[in-house]
């Protein structure tokens, strides 16, 4: 009892294949998109390296770039063969090579799917890295005289501007951090000397942050210094205070970005695999069991598989099994006829 | 004697007419540019219409919008009466109309000219209206509290972060205004007294910059108060310090944004002026050579195409004589029946 069997006449079968010719180059299109979306995701990921220490990891966006070529050649492969289907002189030549391609596409379509899942894994990964990289971020804030460190300040700062974030948490972490160069501190000033002496390892702290911190939505000029000290500013109460700076933290801000990104270019490659093969099987099949091979306009049957789900997986296992019986008592020949055995009855 | 006279036999005019129904049909995409190009420059006119004072005109928008549309109408027409003019009979129905097309094709074009010319001239209108927005922005950034204001310090400071810009002319405007409003001001502290007595309107003026203006490549945290005041901080000094605020003006910036984009709109539009004068000549032979069968019966007999059918002193003279004569035409006939009416 073959898998979903559908009845085709002449005009079914020409129908048939110019729909999924069309499909086929629909799925170029999509290949296309999927490849120039791990071309976006890479040059995104490169952009903010900084923030994430130089360490994350490319390999969702070079896979994406290789599935992208990979789609792209299949289906041009596939609308050629569906587009001479329709004579089948010129299809007698594809027909020997059309199980392997099937092979082959559903082989691809499992590396899609696993495509699919890494994107959504590996945002993960990407959580992790971004909490490390910004700590380092702002701890190195300061640096811009050291070479290597010296566009920290103003990638970060390019940052909490662009994702309205200030800190990696929120914006007390700057008050742990000594943001500002000792290049730019009067050592000989008391202020300055009191308050690097009564820290442990000699920074010097502040309850303050960077200007990037600044909401222009905000209805007073930035509170950037003092922040915690309510009698040094006019009518300010720190703790009701929530339009004078940012009050998300960068690490979350930069992670809903990725986030978003990679969830939506998972959702696309799962609506690729969706997209890809029935037809096509479809097709063969009927072309296949024509009942007058002379007659092109006889009828015939198309279906997914030849007989039912279960026993084409029971078929399938007991040749595995055979065959490697087959290899542990005889090779070279055997193998070969039994090879060809499984191909011919899929 | 016609101009650019070209022999034509059905192949030749077979393939004219392919070739123009193509370029027609790039015409078409031409048009759906200028559309779309012009509905882009009204948004971005809109965008910042708080900063231009909402003064600004989006006459030339509009009209690139009207120009875009009317180029997808003709130029759809014009591929129609290319496409049609292969099989005699349909060509026959829009014979008539041709000349007329033709016409009204020229005077398309020279609308088309004026309007490339007002986008390069634009320019001029539009830095005074930017002067003016900013300045008055810039007198409204503390009036957070005021209906119909209460945006502008937000507008302003995204766009100081946006274009890279401090102030007008440059960042020592903003020593002129109050920037801070006074329920953020202490009037019982005795610095605040003073600075407001010593100032003849009773403002509140310091050396200071919004945030705003802070540029992230500096090296150092951003100085932004007390800026003119070099013992205020260590190791500055005003004079040579450049990469603490943004040097350049914003007047300066926004009407380099708004020029660069009137420059590249106007130099598009050129370009498709070019396109259409091609598709306007391109069908003025299709034209001419399907009117002028040497046997009108037959499809296969060769024909001429030209450009003009005389010379173009000959057109030009015989234009305005027929102006002429329409102008004496009604002179004549008002004469004839005031006689008429006077006889009886």
């Amino acid at each position: 009892m073959p898998f979903m069997p559908v009845k085709f006449t002449l005009q079914k079968r020409v129908k048939l294949a110019q729909g999924v010719w069309m499909l086929y180059w629909l799925s170029v299109i999509v290949g296309i998109v999927i490849f120039s979306l791990g071309i976006f995701f890479k040059i995104e990921l490169r952009k903010r390296s900084e923030m994430m220490d130089n360490n994350e990891s490319h390999l969702v966006p070079n896979l994406l770039m290789l599935v992208g070529v990979l789609a792209c050649g299949i289906n041009a492969f596939g609308g050629k063969v569906c587009h001479d289907s329709l004579d089948p002189n010129k299809f007698s030549k594809w027909k020997p090579m059309l199980k392997m391609f099937l092979l082959l596409c559903c082989g691809f379509n499992v590396l899609l799917l696993l495509v699919a899942l890494l994107c959504f894994l590996m945002q993960f990964a990407v959580y992790l890295t971004l909490a490390e990289g910004l700590k380092n971020g702002i701890k190195f804030y300061k640096d811009t005289d050291t070479p290597g460190r010296c566009f920290m300040k103003r990638t970060l700062d390019m940052t909490q501007i662009e994702f309205r974030c200030c800190g990696n948490n929120n914006f007390r972490d700057w008050f742990e951090v000594q943001w500002i160069s000792n290049r730019y501190l009067d050592m000989s000033n008391d202020v300055v000397k009191d308050r690097v002496l009564s820290n442990v390892e000699g920074k010097y702290l502040m309850d303050s942050v960077p200007f990037s911190c600044c909401n222009p939505g905000s209805p007073r000029p930035c509170i950037q210094h003092h922040l915690t000290n309510n009698s040094a500013h006019y009518d300010y109460d720190h703790r009701t205070e929530e339009l004078n700076i940012w009050v998300r933290g960068c690490r979350e801000a930069l992670f809903s970005y990725y986030s978003s990104m990679m969830n939506s270019i998972g959702a696309l490659v799962i609506l690729t695999i969706s997209v890809d093969m029935a037809g096509l099987k479809y097709l063969c099949t009927a072309l296949e069991t024509m009942t007058d091979p002379e007659n092109p306009e006889s009828e015939s049957e198309g279906w997914l598989l030849e007989k039912g789900v279960k026993e084409t997986l029971a078929d399938v296992l007991s040749k595995v099994k055979m065959m490697g019986k087959t290899n542990q008592v005889e090779e070279g020949q055997y193998v070969q006829s039994v090879v060809t055995q499984v191909f011919t009855d899929m | 004697m016609a101009l650019m006279l070209v022999k034509f036999d059905l192949k030749k005019r077979v393939k004219l007419a392919q070739s123009v129904w193509f370029m027609y049909w790039f015409a078409v995409l031409a048009g759906v540019l200028v559309f779309s190009m012009g509905l882009f420059f009204k948004i971005e006119l809109r965008k910042r219409s708080e900063l231009m004072d909402n003064n600004e005109s989006h006459f030339l928008p509009n009209l690139l919008i009207f120009m875009g549309l009317i180029a997808c109408g003709i130029n759809t027409f014009g591929g129609k009466v290319c496409y049609d003019s292969l099989d005699p009979t349909k060509f026959a129905k829009w014979k008539p109309m041709l000349k007329s097309f033709l016409v009204f094709c020229v005077v398309f074009n020279a609308l088309l000219f004026v309007t490339a010319l007002l986008c390069f001239l634009m320019r001029i209108p539009l830095q005074f209206t930017l002067a003016e927005g900013l300045r008055n922005g810039m007198k409204y950034y503390k009036d957070t509290d005021t209906p119909g204001r209460c945006y502008m310090k937000r507008t302003l400071d995204l766009m100081q972060m946006e274009f890279r810009c401090c102030g007008n002319d440059n960042y020592r405007d903003w020593f002129e205004i109050q920037w801070v409003s006074n329920r953020y001001l202490d009037f019982s502290a005795k610095e605040v007294k003073d600075r407001i007595g010593s100032n003849v309107d009773g403002q509140y003026l310091m050396d200071g910059v919004p945030f705003s203006c802070c540029n992230p490549s500096s090296p150092r945290p951003c100085i932004q108060l007390q800026m003119t005041n070099n013992s205020a901080h260590y190791s500055y000094d005003h004079y040579t310090e450049e990469l603490n605020v943004w040097k350049r003006g914003c007047r300066y910036a926004l009407l380099s944004y708004y020029g660069g984009m009137m420059n590249t709109i106007g130099a598009l539009v050129i370009l498709v002026i070019m396109l259409e004068i091609a598709v306007t000549v391109g069908m003025q032979y299709v034209n001419s050579s399907l009117s002028t069968l040497a046997n009108p019966e037959d499809p296969e007999s060769e024909s001429e195409g030209w450009i003009l059918e005389k010379t173009v002193k000959e057109t030009f003279t015989d234009i305005m004589d027929k102006m002429k004569a329409m102008g004496k035409g009604g002179k004549v006939e008002e004469g004839g029946e005031a006689a008429v009416a006077t006889v009886s």
